[in-house]
């Protein structure tokens, strides 16, 4: 079969943004070969998002009712799989998200699926599906292909496709999920813990330091440099897991994402797709590192190839 | 209770790397190997446990890795443990995260072991599969990216926390057996002692082959992997303006910039 199955997400509400951006992806994947795009919508109350995927492009929605009001791997798991075995896709496509990095990896163990994640390009060579992600620090892109695999599970990054623009008119049907065992039991949600008085969310220029400053001394430094030139220090994760900094100024994905922010310096961080999700949305992004090859060049507008320190001394000297 | 944590030595690429003439792999000439960083935390985490529920947890690090890969578990024997597991023969070469699971299956069933505790992804490849799909080959449950945890011995029923998007974090109770795959920042894992690093070397590792844990060998490699590298290349991209010169030179300009961008 050549449909293209879409499975959704949400947490306290709210759809996970890359599900739409996995419709686009659906669209051009099942264009190229005739199929239909279809998207499971899984929930406590999924008629509370389906509307917001009722997009151009989409033939199906399918309403999938699961007990748990918020995620719960199992009940996930054996819905997806489920599903699978009813509508044999090509292909399978989820958010590449912590929900995801629960249960997808076990989906595709026992179904014995292609798999991959953090997908960034999707498209046939033939009848071969195949999929791009990266590694070694995004300096490497990898092609995957699936050799004898009839349904393929990819995870997609955020931001790397596009949704459709326009809203469709699916026909809605529903699909019973069998009963899942869920073996984890919610407790509850707690709050990251908020900066004292400082908001990184309202900063509009951030100096940020990554693992680059190497020992908690040299945190002071660029303290000093963010105060001289008038900016809000921010920092990567290592820095802020080590102590050096407080976790309310992270930059990322699971820290801040620096909404008001216009200009941004980055020194002595490589560019992660977890410390982009935080800035690259950044209208004008300065980079300073050492390595002529770290990814956080490709995002940049500006960058200086050199020491952080060197840059940081002279920066002081120069303003004063 | 035993603990089984499946570690890793990732790839580190020096600054000229190449891709070789197949296309589909670097030269290993430019490859480098240390732990992965992720491994850090979950052996912390293994030996916190140990430590706190002493005479009654034991931890075990394991591998899946030809020679080279010892460095890493004589890394975390260091720290503590007592034994070591290493998996490999030439069958496995080519194996991607889930074929390699299948092996770290086998060894926890083989240790009767009750907590898998892997790192959430590795810094090379980024999967983020190796420990959940272990627990889906044994069954167990299980709970990702867990940046808190808590274990009651009375009644063998373990509270974390999973960590989502922005830093907020689910707390999730499940009962052993279990796996969970660690975050970074979970603990602060300690440094290990010259006299722990001299003891490690005299530490065992047990070498088990693919049949030893009753894994067949199309279970293994290319044909037991859900997917196979065609290509693999430097990408093209877009580039900052670099800004070169002097260092003077440059923080010159860069102060121009910042300036213009200011609007001052
Ligand atoms: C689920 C999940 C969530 C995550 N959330 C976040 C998040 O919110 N935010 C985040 O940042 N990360 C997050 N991470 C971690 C992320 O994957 C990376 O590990 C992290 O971003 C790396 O930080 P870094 O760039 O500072 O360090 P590295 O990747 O180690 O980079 C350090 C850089 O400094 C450069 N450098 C070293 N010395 C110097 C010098 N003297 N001068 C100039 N440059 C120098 C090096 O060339 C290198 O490029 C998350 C990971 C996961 C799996």
């Amino acid at each position: 079969m050549a449909d293209i199955l879409v499975i959704s997400e949400q947490r306290r509400g709210v759809l996970n943004a890359t599900v739409a951006e996995a419709i686009g992806a659906a669209k051009e994947l099942a264009s190229a070969k005739g199929g239909k795009v279809i998207v499971a919508v899984l929930g406590a109350e999924p008629e509370r998002i389906i509307p917001s995927l009722s997009l151009a492009g989409v033939d199906e929605i399918v309403s999938v009712a699961l007990p748990s009001s918020e995620f719960q791997s199992d009940e996930y798991e054996a819905a997806v799989a489920a599903l699978i075995a009813d509508r044999t896709p090509k292909a399978v496509l989820l958010p590449h998200s912590i929900d995801s990095l629960g249960y997808a990896p076990a989906l595709a163990a026992k179904g014995g699926f292609g798999f991959a994640t953090d997908v960034f390009g999707a498209r046939y060579d033939g009848d071969d599906l195949l999929a791009v992600r990266q590694a070694y620090q995004e300096k490497v892109h990898v092609e995957l292909e699936f050799p004898g695999k009839q349904t393929v599970v990819l995870t997609l990054r955020s931001s790397a496709f596009k949704a459709p623009e326009e809203t469709g008119s699916p026909s809605v049907t529903s699909f019973e999920a069998p009963k899942a065992d869920a073996r984890t039991k919610h407790v509850t949600f707690h709050e990251p813990a908020a900066g004292d008085g400082e908001d990184l969310t309202a900063a509009e220029y951030i100096l940020s330091i990554g693992r680059g400053v190497a020992d908690e001394d040299n945190v002071a430094e660029f303290e000093d440099l963010a105060g001289a030139l008038g900016f809000t220090l921010g920092c990567s994760r290592p820095i802020a897991d080590n102590g050096w900094l407080p976790k309310f100024r992270q930059v990322g994905q699971s820290g801040k994402t620096v909404s008001a922010c216009k200009v941004y310096v980055a020194m002595g961080i490589s560019g992660s797709v977890q410390h982009l999700a935080g800035m690259k949305h950044v209208p004008h992004i300065i980079a300073i590192n050492k390595d002529p090859e770290a990814s956080i060049f490709s995002e940049a507008h500006y960058g200086i190839v050199g020491d952080m320190f060197e840059i940081s001394k002279e920066l002081k000297a120069q303003l004063g | 209770m035993k603990i089984l944590v499946p570690v890793k030595q990732v790839e580190i690429l020096d600054e000229d790397f190449d891709v070789q003439d197949d296309g589909r792999s670097i030269d290993p000439d430019c490859i480098e190997f240390e732990l992965n960083e992720w491994d850090d935390y979950s052996w912390e985490t293994a030996l916190q446990l140990m430590e706190k529920h002493e005479g009654t947890v034991e931890a075990v690090p394991m591998t899946v890795g030809d020679e080279s890969a010892d460095d890493g578990l004589r890394k975390c024997l260091a720290k503590g443990g007592e034994r070591a597991i290493r998996v490999w023969d030439d069958s496995v070469a080519g194996s991607d995260p889930i074929a390699i699971a299948r092996l770290i299956a086998a060894a926890a069933k083989k240790e009767d072991a009750q907590l898998v505790l892997a790192g959430t992804q590795s810094t090379d490849q980024a999967h983020g599969q190796t420990g959940i799909a272990v627990a889906a080959l044994l069954g167990w449950p299980h709970v990702a990216v867990v940046s808190a945890l808590d274990y009651s011995a009375a009644d063998g029923k373990l509270t974390v926390r999973r960590e989502l998007e922005g830093g907020v974090e689910e707390e999730i109770e499940v009962a052993l057996p279990a796996v969970l795959t660690i975050q970074l920042g979970i603990n602060e894992p300690r440094y290990a002692s010259l006299r722990g690093i001299k003891q490690a070397k005299t530490k065992t590792v047990d070498l088990l082959s693919p049949a030893d844990l009753g894994v067949s060998t199309d279970q293994l490699g290319e044909t037991g992997s859900a997917a196979r590298v065609r290509r693999m290349y430097i990408p093209e991209r877009s580039k900052a303006e670099l800004i070169t010169g002097t260092p003077p030179e440059q923080v010159k300009r860069l102060i121009e910039i910042v300036n213009e961008l200011k609007g001052a």
